[in-house]
């Protein structure tokens, strides 16, 4: 089959490799229909991500129809269509029956890895290195699920693949750092990025009732997009001192709740300050640029609450752990427990509430993977999101 | 860990401890010290130097000394040192009698001649003392022990079950081939070695409490004695089951011995916790979890050999 496979640093490419097939009774094998590429696969694809290995089949957004199931996979029929989530997760450990599907117990066959690093092993993810498990990816014709009978759900036929798609991973994200938000009536959510997942949190905060939700980014589309198709006010931080807008806009309480809707390869408005970051990155003396986490928690209301829901993946210095101690902060993050969302947001696309393909800007065939990367890359043509056809 | 039994493995150190003789010689040392302080004449009578004025001090001091090598020997923590101080001891005594042999005849000739044959004797079984009880405590060093624990959402009952049945250790232990169990004491044990040739031995189940613990041993014969104890305790509020493991391997000096050092590497712990991690997958989830890079589940040369991301070629399992 055909797959896209990372080739090195800023390289991925699509190669012929093997089909998958069975490995364990409770797998499930999915045709794929729709995949997509996450800003996630960017940190991945520009090397950030530890433990990734040349020749690894990238993608974690997919959706397809069942063509195999293993013996013990009772909820699933061949020719099922189905969106599958991206953390694997086996359903029967304390944290899945708990419902933090993210960090599943068993689906880290690296788990040893990831403890030396995290201390203790989060859930494995389709095509996320090697240190959560190795799993090849879901940018290809064909994949191998384990825990079929968990993480994918049944999509009804008239819920099209791009809508549908969303509930792999950007949707329940986005909405998972609204709800970490407590929301109640008058708050205001301020959310840095204006990609799919800050897009959709942004949405999903109006979903659950905030006052106002004010949107920051540094690209005048994505901001258009915020606004247009989410009611959202913008911010451009490349133009305006976010700490200063925010406290003028909330005549000086600040948002109730932050949202990092960026992770670890962020930018700041500050030449210097970024400068800092890129190179200490540069160098791995530091993995992440978390110019977003630092703004949103002294932006953040005293008491309120910081969602981190942008992907890190090792150590930040000049972390305002001051400003976060004294100041009462609350922060909640994780990878998203998509398992505990797909069946109600799936409920608000059929009823109509919210519609997560508004996130959607390129739809290519699967053979063009590599122009797909480079474009969302390079944010070129007003690229938001590249959804690949299989 | 808390609640340890320390005696797990009690058969193991048993082994390689060695320090009986050395005991035995602190005791010569005490009745020669108190023999020399409180009967000097009839010692030196004894050795045939009782001529001499000059040998009552010298015996005092012998004496003296013998009494600080039965401290060492019979109070010390270590006495494997003090074995090598006694040969110094003989070797001096041996020096001195050289010296009394020289100016005397008859009788007292004829006594030191004897005492030199014994001190000469005794210095020969030191010597074996010390040698064995330095081969002793290097084994003692080689004898690898680990201690585990992980939290199964199963109930006691169950987790007890599936390793009593001893037939499915191989499912999680990933150096184990296969272990039969030939009633419900005693066992056969194939492992994997490291050129791929197997390594067998029996073992027999010495104390089996049901839902609570589970301790084994190998019989003799064994090349590399070890024993085992798996406990069972209800983990705190809805929690599972704390499975606590401690093994215990007393390889050989030799080839054999730097073999299985060499296959437990540097980290017998990683690999006995990615064991309990299998154990957790296959009580919990029914298998060992399988990926791509690591199609055999977890092991720790797996996570340093990692094939890519990409499925398996057919016809290759696991």
């Amino acid at each position: 089959m055909k797959a896209t496979a990372w080739m090195g640093r800023d390289s991925v490419k699509v190669v012929d490799v093997p089909d998958p097939r069975i490995l364990n009774a409770r797998d499930a094998i999915v045709k794929i229909s729709s995949t997509a590429i996450c800003g996630s696969d960017l940190h991945l694809y520009h090397g950030y991500i530890p433990a990734l290995r040349k020749g690894d089949i990238l993608g974690h957004e997919f959706m397809g129809e069942v063509v195999e199931v293993g013996p013990e996979v009772d909820n699933l029929a061949v020719g099922d269509r189905v969106v599958v989530p991206f953390p694997i997760a086996c359903g029967n450990c304390v944290s899945c029956q708990q419902g933090r599907y993210s960090v599943c117990e068993n689906s880290n066959p690296n788990a040893g890895l990831a403890e030396k690093i995290m201390g203790h092993s989060p859930a494995g993810i389709f095509g996320y290195s090697h240190l959560l498990g190795g799993y090849a990816g879901g940018q290809a014709e064909y994949a191998r699920v384990p825990f079929a009978d968990v993480g994918p759900i049944k999509v009804p036929d008239e819920v099209p693949d791009d809508q549908a798609l969303m509930l792999a991973d950007v949707f329940p994200t986005g909405y998972m750092g609204a709800e970490m938000c407590d929301i109640t009536p008058g708050d205001v959510i301020a959310v840095w990025g204006a990609g799919p997942v800050g897009l959709l949190a942004a949405a999903s905060a109006r979903l659950l009732g905030a006052e106002r939700v004010i949107v920051i980014d540094r690209y005048p589309y994505r901001l258009r997009l915020a606004a247009e198709h989410v009611g959202a006010e913008t911010i451009n931080y490349a133009e305006l001192d976010v700490l200063d807008e925010l406290n003028q806009r909330t005549a000086g309480r600040g948002p109730d709740a932050c949202i990092d809707a960026v992770g670890l390869e962020g930018h700041h408005g500050n030449a210097a300050v970024y400068a800092y970051d890129r190179a200490k990155q540069a160098v791995r003396l530091e993995t992440e640029r978390p110019s977003a986490l630092r703004q949103a928690i002294l932006a953040c209301r005293s008491g309120g609450v910081v969602s981190v829901i942008g992907a890190y993946g090792g150590f930040v210095d000049k972390f305002p752990i001051g400003a976060f101690m004294n100041r009462s902060l609350i922060m909640r993050t994780g990878q998203c427990h998509v398992q505990r969302y797909t069946r109600p947001l799936l409920e608000h696309i059929v009823r109509g509430d919210l519609d997560p393909s508004l996130v959607i800007s390129h739809r290519m065939p699967l053979k063009d993977a590599a122009k797909g990367y480079r474009i969302f890359q390079k944010k070129q043509d007003d690229c938001t999101k590249v959804v690949l056809k299989v | 860990m808390d609640g340890t039994d320390p005696t797990v493995l009690d058969e193991l150190e048993r082994r390689s401890r060695g320090d009986g003789l050395p005991r035995l010689l602190g005791v010569v040392s005490l009745a020669l010290g108190v023999g020399g302080l409180l009967a000097p004449r009839a010692l030196a009578r004894l050795a045939g130097v009782d001529d001499a004025p000059r040998a009552y001090p010298v015996i005092r001091a012998v004496a003296a000394r013998e009494l600080g090598h039965a401290a060492g020997l019979l109070a010390g923590r270590r006495p494997v040192g003090w074995t090598w101080t006694r040969l110094v001891g003989d070797a001096s005594d041996l020096l001195l009698l050289g010296r009394a042999l020289t100016g005397r005849r008859g009788e007292r000739r004829r006594r030191a001649a004897i005492t030199t044959g014994v001190v000469a004797g005794i210095a020969a079984v030191d010597l074996l003392a010390a040698l064995r009880a330095g081969r002793a405590h290097r084994a003692r060093e080689r004898i690898i022990t680990v201690e585990v624990g992980v939290t199964v959402n199963r109930p006691a009952s169950e987790a007890y079950r599936f390793w009593r049945d001893l037939e499915n250790l191989p499912h999680f232990m990933a150096h184990l081939e296969s272990v039969r169990a030939d009633d419900l004491r005693r066992s056969h044990w194939t492992a994997r070695g490291p050129a791929g040739q197997p390594v067998s031995w029996d073992a027999e189940i010495v104390e089996d409490r049901p839902n609570e613990r589970i301790t084994w041993r190998s019989l003799p014969g064994a090349a590399v004695p070890n024993a085992g104890r798996v406990r069972f305790v209800p983990a705190p509020g809805d929690r599972g089951t704390e499975v606590r493991v401690e093994l215990g391997y007393a390889p050989p000096a030799g080839r054999l011995g730097r073999v299985v050092a060499k296959l437990f590497g540097e980290e017998p712990e990683q690999q006995v916790r990615d064991d309990l991690r299998r154990f957790k997958q296959v009580l919990e989830t029914g298998e060992v979890v399988r990926s791509d890079a690591s199609p055999a589940g977890i092991t720790l040369r797996q996570e340093f050999l990692q094939r890519p991301a990409q499925p398996l070629p057919a016809g290759r399992r696991g």
